[in-house]
């Protein structure tokens, strides 16, 4: 904590998509005091005119997730105790997207990846047919769910530096949701969802850093994924080759 | 400053495995250059083998070994990454990566002084 126990240094970026400055302010320390506890006391208790965004705050929705000092965070399950350094906290919009206000992200390309890579449901049967049936201890079935837990929250998103580099890269959570569908047996998409990741922004852009799979706050591992899209696409390359 | 810290292991083998490979793109056309004097001249040559026997030459040679080692056993665990079965140990892989570079690069300093 800092200098007087009882009080936290809170840096905040303030501003919008044309630019912007920190601001500081002094909020009071409390045990068991999370990041978005932090923010919400400033926007009730210091200046009702920060924007930032949240739903859930137990780590449902993934509509909390900023910088925090330089980290990518889901602020409301992120003890300030745990971050603060000597008392000080930095807290920024979520990296590599643009910004709306202050501490809210713009998630727009976020999502529009999504669907670029092909992470949308492609039907294998109408409702008038009967539920199809799943193997719950199917090799597929246990790779899918290794990585349906995503809460779209975008940290792995702000952790990459390869989305960084190359704004058209899917990213991970977009082929991390690929990868769940390609094993999904109820997902009729499977080379659909290998032609949107093998493009020019696609898995094979992955550098294989891990930021994604060490910051993930629900310890998914989207780098396991993207590995195993490389290796699909490969396959599907090859196969297409003989059979040409 | 909207930069996260990278401080994690596979953001440094990452990173490792890039400046090792610039080092040695840099390296080799020297390499190749130098290796040509053998046609063209030989006397020359024969100056720049005497030179890389000061022991500081030799200390750059063991550098030289260690980033074309750690290049090469980096490689195979990016290559078992993408074409393999996933392994969960890829921390453990980049570590002795490094390790395995280490030692050849460490066996080669002994031989050579």
């Amino acid at each position: 904590m800092g200098a007087d126990q009882e009080h936290l240094e809170v840096t905040v970026w303030r501003g919008t998509a044309v630019g912007g400055r920190t601001e500081t302010f002094e909020v009071p320390a409390h045990d068991s005091q999370t990041v978005l506890d932090v923010v919400s006391w400033i926007q009730q208790y210091a200046d009702p005119t920060l924007s930032y965004r949240f739903a859930c705050r137990v780590g449902m929705c993934g509509s909390c997730a900023m910088m925090v000092n330089g980290e990518p965070r889901w602020t409301c399950r992120t003890h300030v105790q745990k971050v603060a350094r000597a008392g000080k906290v930095r807290i920024e919009p979520l990296r590599n997207l643009p910004v709306i206000k202050d501490l809210v992200a713009d998630m727009d390309p976020f999502f529009e990846k999504w669907i670029e890579a092909e992470g949308v449901h492609h039907p294998t049967r109408t409702r008038a047919d009967a539920i199809e049936r799943i193997d719950p201890e199917s090799a597929a079935r246990v790779e899918a769910n290794t990585g349906i837990e995503c809460i779209n929250c975008a940290v792995c998103y702000a952790a990459c530096d390869t989305v960084a580099g190359n704004s058209d890269y899917l990213g991970p959570a977009a082929l991390n949701r690929a990868w769940t569908l390609f094993n999904d047996a109820k997902d009729a998409g499977k080379q659909a969802v290998l032609d949107a990741v093998s493009g020019s922004g696609g898995c094979h852009n992955c550098h294989s850093m891990g930021s994604c799979t060490h910051y993930c706050p629900n310890e998914l591992n989207p780098m396991a994924a993207i590995a195993g899209l490389k290796r699909e696409t490969a396959k599907s390359f090859f196969r297409r080759r003989r059979d040409a | 400053m909207r930069r996260p810290p990278r401080s994690h292991p596979l953001w440094l083998a990452y990173i490792l495995h890039r400046l090792s490979g610039l080092g040695l793109a840099l390296f080799l056309p020297v390499h190749f250059w130098v290796l040509s004097l053998a046609l063209t001249q030989p006397q020359q040559l024969d100056e720049l083998l005497v030179f890389t026997q000061m022991p500081m030459v030799k200390l750059a040679e063991f550098g030289l070994v260690f980033l074309l080692a750690v290049h090469l056993f980096g490689g195979l665990r990016l290559l078992a990454l993408e074409f393999l079965p996933w392994s969960g140990r890829q921390k453990s892989l980049a570590a002795g990566a490094v390790g395995m570079a280490f030692l050849i690069s460490g066996t080669f300093l002994i031989q050579a002084v």
